[in-house]
């Protein structure tokens, strides 16, 4: 064809029909949500700490294996309350001059999501610890470690955060693991990754492809699987074996609160999180964030009071949701 | 029949207990030990694979028997002679000769044919009894229980293979008695036969049988003769290791100023490989070994970057671009418009990657949007290059002394211009906060494979394929077809990668259906490739490129329809954020791209620098890199697929990693095999390009002949 026989008019030809769709595709729909969208009226803007530590999450490339976006499917509600919206995003602006927007989605979730992860686990002694050697606390993770974002020194001073590492993992060093000011920044910054709630009066955008046979299973009297429970939500802290890691986290084998007969006490840990002992580190609101039911949390204790040696009285929902009720109250005050 | 409804209760009883398996093996794969033959799920395929074994066994019986039945019906009379006719028309040279000599002496002769002897023994028919199997599911979680129908199954199982041998033995001996009857009642109709009617008919047989050719009819009498120096004959005679293929023809009208750039661009892409698999050989087997050290430049998220970027922008952009500035100005019948260009973009890229690669390790990135991580004055460089490529080319092809643009320049000068786009679109700031970063980063690395390295290496293989096949491409049409539906569709898809994400709802639509229209273009080329081998499917055996060229073909249509299949909103419930978008991106950029390239650069630098490699490693490449891949991937997508389950079931996530740890094991392994692959490449391109001076002999002798000076003081 004679139209074809022009190298103008040819590659003129694709070259526009190229930019119009690149036009309709990308461009235009990137001015229009990036103009139209506002963050949420509560949301919090990060830190100083904790935009530094954002630059060390880019800088290391944590993204290649951590997303920070909660689809609106069914399979991550584990990761946040609602799916991540338009307007999760909208304050992400330009690094600076020579690096890009970092809304740091990502496309693979080889490590678990962090969309929430400050709620999910804000203690900062676990993340340390993690950090330093994700082993220590899960042993079957193949996450990186990070030790050259803490020092050993032999005496730390007073404002120094000093990380409880076991003796296994120091690899003959001498002297205690100290964090630095980069870790901490991570941390910081982890620790603010929080799902903003919507504002009042706003309708929660709705999980899709929800599974049918679990009302299905509830509706039968089938209770959950406590194990499945305890390793999503506790496992990394008080360990498969149910010990613990001492200087960090408390034992759960023999713990009198587990055993004992306060079962209020027990549902308030579990709900609300715990902070009166010096020597373990503190304990988030886990039931809380994960919305436990008061199956699940029977599930869960009648599995703690029977594993690992352990030989406590059974509870029932029943039970369960009178306290659950109480406690829920209790923490709203 | 009885034995179709058999079947049918035999089929239903295995499905039935398939399906009950197959839960079971999905939890025993849970676990990183996955499959046992000591667990229920084990027993259970074992169990399956010896019933299929007594299925088939008693089919075979139940035909012998039928044949032993057949065996003993009466022939009529009729049939009788028609079976003697065939007899006699059937008989050898020998035999006649036997026949006549017979028919001569006829007194003498008392039996004529003695062809088997052989014993009687008549065989009962027996029936296998197939074991009755209680239909009930729950005991097919009791290994207690599938245990024993095993054992029992096992003698059973040994009674009908028994059964059978008794039965074949019988079944032969029952024919050869026929045989022997039959053999009987040919000789008396034999003898009965007159010599005159048979004499003359048979004698004409024989000479006809014992016709053979003299081995001169073709060639004559002369010695024969190469007058036009068409034969090429191997003079390494012996076994060889390896199929001796076709040595590559020289191609005397090259620039050599040109060969020079474009064998350092293939080089260079080598190097690049070499560089960026070496890396990703090592990030694989961090998934395996993560405390395989503790350094931070060497840590996982800083070296990923480096192997996708190095093998994205030195390897393949490299390589593509050698042999587009082999295939460009070949094409436009003309000369490359600007030589001092080309070795500008060849610095300018290579400086790109280098830098780009330091300052990943460095931790210096763009803000992790997947190939998009040089940060801006790295990716200016690389940018740099591809202009001045464009330039070059497009000067080229105005001053083309052909009338049409050969389809080949439609997709590279395409591609470059593409690229160019992409690039700004993916690095000018005015379009990138919030969710329009993530908009444009989809966007970006989907253009970027698609519209860069699948259209450019399109462009090549349009020239080489039919060039390696000596033949034109099947169909100039479909490959518009393709190039047109392509830019349509593949522009649209980007957004695929963020199904169910924050951005627009209708943008992910889009691109679905963009996914979905892929398959046009797809099919086109994958037909237009596979037609143009129609007719000289034969030369791949004597070719060392060709096999290259097939892989890729077949590549580009199973590792195409496959991402249009992983766009789709049911399946990325499965598949997205698993490991299966890695399986994915390798069977595309390794099994399509790198062994295109692959067979290009085999096919083009003989002909540059007159050298090829030894075929025997060249193989070994071809073999290692195919074998690696799919130790890579196939573990890989199966691994992805039950975590993806897994995850919509709503168990631990930790399980997943678990799960995982074999089959990361198993891309380790194929990793370290596409890897070696490699060393052999850097090899046989060293080979190819190496500048090694070995005296010819013969050409040697001849140069003496002509150069009065030194042969004249030999001689004194």
């Amino acid at each position: 064809m004679e139209f074809f026989d022009n190298h103008k008019k040819l590659f003129g030809t694709a070259a526009l029909l190229f930019v119009a769709l690149t036009t309709f595709v990308a461009i235009m729909p990137a001015i229009r949500n990036q103009n139209n969208n506002q963050p949420l009226p509560n949301a919090e803007p990060l830190s100083a700490d904790a935009a530094k530590g954002k630059a060390i999450f880019i800088a290391n490339g944590c993204v290649a294996c951590h997303t920070q976006q909660v689809r609106n499917v069914d399979m991550d509600k584990i990761w946040g309350a609602r799916p991540s919206l338009a307007a999760d995003y909208a304050d992400i602006h330009r690094t600076d001059l020579w690096r890009n927007t970092a809304t740091l989605m990502g496309t693979e979730r080889t490590g678990p999501d962090l969309t929430d992860v400050g709620n999910r686990q804000p203690s900062k002694d676990w993340n340390l610890v993690h950090l330093y050697n994700p082993r220590i606390v899960v042993k079957e993770s193949i996450m990186p470690a990070y030790p050259w974002l803490f020092t050993i020194k032999k005496e730390p001073s007073k404002s120094d955060v000093v990380v409880n590492i076991p003796a296994q993992y120091l690899n003959g060093q001498d002297g205690k693991v100290v964090a630095t000011r980069d870790a901490l920044y991570l941390i910081a910054y982890l620790q603010s990754l929080k799902q903003t709630k919507l504002p009042d009066g706003t309708e929660t955008p709705a999980f899709l492809y929800k599974k049918e046979e679990k009302k299905v299973a509830v509706a039968n009297g089938a209770e959950p699987d406590g194990q499945t429970i305890f390793t999503a939500n506790c496992q990394s802290c008080h360990q498969a074996n149910g010990e613990g890691l001492p200087g960090a986290f408390p034992p759960l084998k023999g713990s009198p609160i587990v055993l004992g007969d306060d079962l209020e006490k027990y549902v308030d840990i579990i709900m609300n999180g715990y902070d009166a002992r010096e020597e373990f580190g503190v304990m988030p609101p886990v039931g809380t964030n994960a919305q436990f039911t008061e199956h699940e949390l029977a599930a869960l204790i009648n599995y703690e009071r029977s594993s690992w040696g352990n030989n406590g009285k059974k509870v029932t929902p029943d039970e369960v949701k009178k306290i659950l009720d109480f406690v829920k109250l209790k923490a709203a005050k | 029949m009885k034995s179709s409804s058999f079947i049918k209760r035999f089929q239903l009883l295995m499905v039935c207990t398939l399906l009950d398996a197959f839960p079971s093996i999905a939890q025993q794969a849970a676990g990183p030990s996955g499959f046992s033959f000591s667990s229920a799920s084990g027993l259970i395929w074992l169990l399956f694979a010896l019933l299929m074994v007594t299925f088939f066994s008693v089919l075979v019986l139940r035909q012998k028997a039928e044949d032993i039945k057949n065996g003993h019906k009466r022939k009529s009379g009729k049939e009788q002679q028609h079976s003697f006719n065939a007899h006699i028309r059937n008989l050898n040279s020998k035999q006649i000769s036997r026949l006549i000599n017979y028919k001569r002496n006829t007194g003498k002769a008392k039996t004529l044919l003695i062809l088997f002897l052989l014993l009687l023994l008549s065989g009962g028919t027996l029936w296998a009894q197939e074991t009755e199997k209680p239909a009930s599911g729950s005991i097919w979680n009791e290994t207690g229980i599938l245990i024993t129908i095993i054992l029992l199954l096992i003698p059973i199982l040994f009674a009908i293979i028994f059964l059978i041998v008794k039965l074949t033995n019988a079944l032969n001996q029952s024919k050869n008695q026929q045989n022997l009857k039959d053999a009987e009642k040919l000789a008396s109709y034999l003898r009965s036969l007159p010599l005159e009617e048979i004499d003359t008919e048979l004698k004409k047989r024989k000479k006809a049988l014992d016709y053979r050719l003299n081995n001169k009819e073709l060639t004559g009498d002369q010695p024969a003769e190469d007058e036009k120096g068409l034969l090429q004959i191997n003079e390494q005679t012996g076994l060889p290791i390896v199929a001796i293929k076709k040595k590559a023809l020289p191609r005397p009208n090259i620039d050599p100023e040109l060969s020079r750039m474009i064998l350092w661009y293939l080089g260079c892409a080598t190097f690049w490989l070499l560089f960026g698999t070496t890396i990703g050989e090592y990030v694989g087997i961090k998934f395996v070994a993560p405390d395989a050290d503790h350094v931070s430049w060497l840590s996982f998220g800083r070296l990923r970057p480096v192997h996708t970027n190095a093998v994205f922008w030195g390897w393949a952009s490299l390589g593509m671009l050698g042999l587009g500035y082999y295939v460009v100005p070949r094409v436009s019948n003309t000369r490359l418009a600007n030589m001092k260009f080309g070795w500008y973009a060849l610095w300018l890229i290579n400086a790109a990657v280098i830098l780009g690669t330091l300052c990943l390790m460095a931790g210096i990135n763009n803000g992790g949007g997947e190939y998009r991580e040089y940060i801006w004055p790295v990716t200016l460089l690389f940018a740099l290059g591809i202009i001045l490529t464009l330039i070059n080319f497009l000067q080229t092809i105005a001053r083309r002394t052909t009338k049409e643009i050969y389809i080949s320049n439609w997709y590279i000068v395409a591609a470059i211009i593409f690229t160019i786009v992409i690039t700004l679109v993916a690095y000018i700031p005015y379009w990138q906060n919030g969710l329009g970063e993530t908009i444009v980063q989809g966007y970006y690395m989907h253009q970027g494979v698609g519209m860069w390295f699948m259209l450019f290496t399109l462009g090549i293989v349009y020239y080489f394929l039919p060039q390696q096949l000596n033949k034109p491409i099947y169909s100039y049409s479909l490959g518009i077809l393709a190039f047109w539906t392509q830019i349509l569709f593949y522009t649209l898809i980007g957004t695929h990668h963020f199904v169910f994400s924050s951005i627009p709802w209708w943008l992910q639509t889009v691109a679905i259906v963009g996914s979905g229209g892929m398959a046009i273009p797809v099919i086109a080329g994958t037909t237009n490739f596979i037609m143009t081998f129609k007719g000289a499917w034969y030369k791949i055996k004597d070719s060392y490129t060709l096999p290259f060229f097939l892989v890729g073909i077949i590549f580009y249509f199973t590792g195409s329809m496959q991402g249009t299949a992983e766009a789709f909103r049911s399946t990325n419930l499965i598949w997205h954020f698993t490991d299966f978008t890695v399986a994915h991106s390798h069977l595309t950029m390794y099994g399509i791209i790198s062994f295109f390239l692959w067979a290009c650069i085999y096919a083009v630098i003989p002909r540059l620098t007159g050298k090829e490699a030894p075929q025997i490693t060249i193989g070994a490449h071809f073999w290692l890199a195919l074998v690696g891949l799919m130790f890579y991937t196939i573990p890989l997508m199966y691994g992805s697929t039950l975590k993806g389950l897994l995850w919509m079931e709503g168990k631990p996530f930790i399980d997943g990693v678990i799960l995982m740890a074999p089959y990361w094991l198993w891309r380790a392994i194929g990793g370290s095999l596409m890897w070696l692959s490699h060393l052999f490449f850097a090899y046989n391109m060293y080979k190819m390009l190496a500048v090694r001076h070995v005296i010819d002999v013969r050409e040697t002798a001849i140069q003496k002949l002509s150069d009065p000076n030194s042969s004249a003081h030999t001689i004194a």
